[in-house]
């Protein structure tokens, strides 16, 4: 369709996710037409973002330091951690100011098909987070997929046998939302999880 | 239910097609290979998902093209709806009901559609993956919410299956009682989620069996037909009779089975134990029909199933009526006997939607509505 330069970059914007052909064309064709200063300013920013940001030495949450922003902060509840798949999930979390503990990524799923074990995450790092004894309550926010949840399962049962609460985030009914829109495996799963009003 | 308009966009052999049908009888009237089976499978296809011909959408596509569009209204009560899909080459398929995007789950709670076709016949005589599939369907075309169920228990059969795999090519102790580890992780997934879609299985077999016995009676009178479920993935229980009929006592019943087979699975790096192993049984005159029936008793027991659905789909307590019933080029396979038994059920369904390639297959007291299909293209006949 198109030639050189141009086909690259197609190409390469195609491989982002969530960008399909059509919209790779149409970044490529924006870029094409934009100041050259401002196409400068993006490259530049997606080239420091690889030299800049690590990962946290601690919990393995992207940081431009040795640790994180979380990790060094010392009003934070250092008896809790939430394990998370993701750096983003920890965004996640922190929007809701809920949550003031420690985080730990696990860096994905166990999933066999993509070829990832326990060994593949940072299962091992979080023992050690865990052995000096400090940590009273660890929160598993893995996602409420098939992945996410034998993750959870593995994860309890590993930490089933240390002095140490473990919980599983509730999955349940959207806010604001109505119940008749819920769908029947997340309502199912609410009810299973519902709690007592105390009155 | 009634479908009252269908128009495919580069969908298998049609580059632009439109037919309005009728309340009643539908006969589509063509050649072998010019497209009718086509336009039975459109609208099987934007009821299920599911094409009765092939297991992929790729062939569904038009040579030479990544896209093709089934749109269909069809009629539910007093409502019209609109259906909407976009078969993708390579990206997902795109969804819609009534203009606004949709999840599969709900997309295929939408239209009912009961087909009876040629192929069918393996139901009778092939693999056992074809009965589950028919159980499946049906389960799902019943309750909805089956798709996810089932497609999540497939999903956690590939994953154990692969990590078995794995096991199975791993050397050294330490690394193996690892993965066994793991393993048990997914035994649990498996043992929940399959017990779930046996749970489910077992239900619609209670409903359906009756309806088997009867529709069978109706197409063959004389001899008794009867349905099954065989749970071969438990090595001691050869009956559904011995299953109990409950969720959390079927999950711990796999469980069992889990343990008792662990060394066999990691021999064979296969999963052994779960529902995807399980077969249905189906007799005519208490011999097994795979082995023992004739060809014409084959054809009988597999319009039996499906007619059985039929009456299953329409007789429902919170049933939205009648699903249209697709007979798909099966009148040229039926003796005199079964074409009238099934023509009298053709007639009473709310709306029917016949392929034959000559017209006089076609029982008389179903010349409805003709159209005539030329490659390409439909017309109205008559």
């Amino acid at each position: 369709m198109f030639d050189g330069a141009i086909a690259d970059l197609v190409t390469e914007l195609g491989r982002l996710p969530g960008v399909g052909p059509k919209s790779a064309q149409r970044i490529a064709f924006f870029i094409l037409q934009s100041e050259e200063e401002d196409v400068r300013r993006l490259a530049d920013s997606m080239i420091t973002v690889k030299e800049k940001v690590r990962f946290c030495s601690e919990c393995g949450n992207v940081s431009e330091e040795e640790r994180c922003r979380v990790c060094v902060d010392d009003r934070r509840d250092r008896s809790m951690i939430c394990v998370v798949e993701e750096p983003k999930d920890i965004v996640a979390v922190e929007k809701t100011r809920e949550y003031r503990g420690l985080y730990h990524v696990l860096g994905g799923a166990i999933s066999p098909i993509d070829g990832v074990g326990p060994d593949d995450l940072r299962i091992r790092e979080l023992m050690t987070r865990l052995a000096d004894g400090r940590v009273a309550e660890v929160v598993i926010a893995t996602d409420p997929n098939l992945e996410g949840e034998a993750t959870a399962t593995y994860l309890a049962r590993l930490l089933g046998s240390m002095d140490i609460a473990v919980s599983r985030l509730a999955s349940g009914l959207p806010v604001g939302g109505d119940l008749e829109y819920a769908d029947e495996v997340t309502l199912g799963r609410a009810f299973a999880g519902r709690r007592r009003i105390e009155p | 239910m009634q479908v009252l308009h269908l128009e495919l966009t580069n969908f298998r052999s049609y580059e632009a097609a439109e037919i309005t049908f009728a309340p009643g009888v539908n006969v589509l009237v063509g050649p072998n290979g010019v497209g009718k089976t086509n336009i039975a499978e459109a609208v099987g296809y934007v009821s299920t998902l599911n094409s009765h011909r092939v297991a992929a959408d790729l062939p569904l596509i038009r040579q030479g093209n990544d896209q093709a569009i089934v749109r269909s209204t069809f009629s539910r009560g007093q409502r019209e709806i609109q259906l909407e899909i976009a078969i993708n080459q390579g990206r997902a398929n795109r969804l819609q009901v009534s203009g606004s995007p949709v999840r599969a789950t709900d997309f295929i709670s939408q239209l009912q559609t009961v087909v009876f076709a040629p192929e069918d016949l393996s139901l009778v005589k092939g693999d056992p993956s074809d009965r589950r599939k028919f159980l499946d369907e049906v389960l799902v075309a019943r309750a909805p919410r089956y798709h996810s169920v089932k497609a999540d228990y497939d999903r956690v059969v590939k994953q154990r299956t692969t990590l078995l795999r794995s096991i199975a090519g791993t050397r050294g102790a330490s690394s193996r009682a690892g993965a066994e580890s793991t393993l048990s992780v997914w035994d649990d997934q498996l043992a929940a989620h399959g017990a779930s879609l046996l749970f489910g299985r077992l239900s619609l077999l209670n409903e359906i069996s009756g309806l088997v016995s009867q529709a069978y009676e109706h197409v063959a009178p004389g001899k008794s037909a009867g349905i099954a479920y065989l749970p071969r993935s438990f090595s001691d229980i050869p009956s559904e009779d011995s299953l109990p009929r409950n969720r959390q006592a079927l999950e711990e019943l796999l469980h069992k089975e889990i343990a008792l087979r662990r060394s066999e699975e990691f021999a064979r790096g296969v999963t052994v134990v779960g529902p995807h192993r399980d077969d249905v049984l189906l007799t005519i005159g208490e011999l097994p029909a795979k082995a023992y029936a004739s060809h014409g008793e084959c054809w009988s027991m597999a319009l039996a199933l499906r007619l059985a659905a039929f009456e299953l789909m329409r007789t429902l307590d919170d049933s939205v009526g009648d699903p249209v019933l697709i007979l798909d080029d099966v009148f040229a396979e039926l003796d005199s006997t079964r074409r009238k038994a099934l023509a009298q059920v053709a007639m009473t369904a709310e709306q029917t939607i016949i392929t034959a390639a000559v017209a006089e297959d076609v029982p008389a007291e179903l010349a409805a509505q003709q159209f005539v299909v030329t490659p390409g293209q439909v017309a109205r006949g008559n």
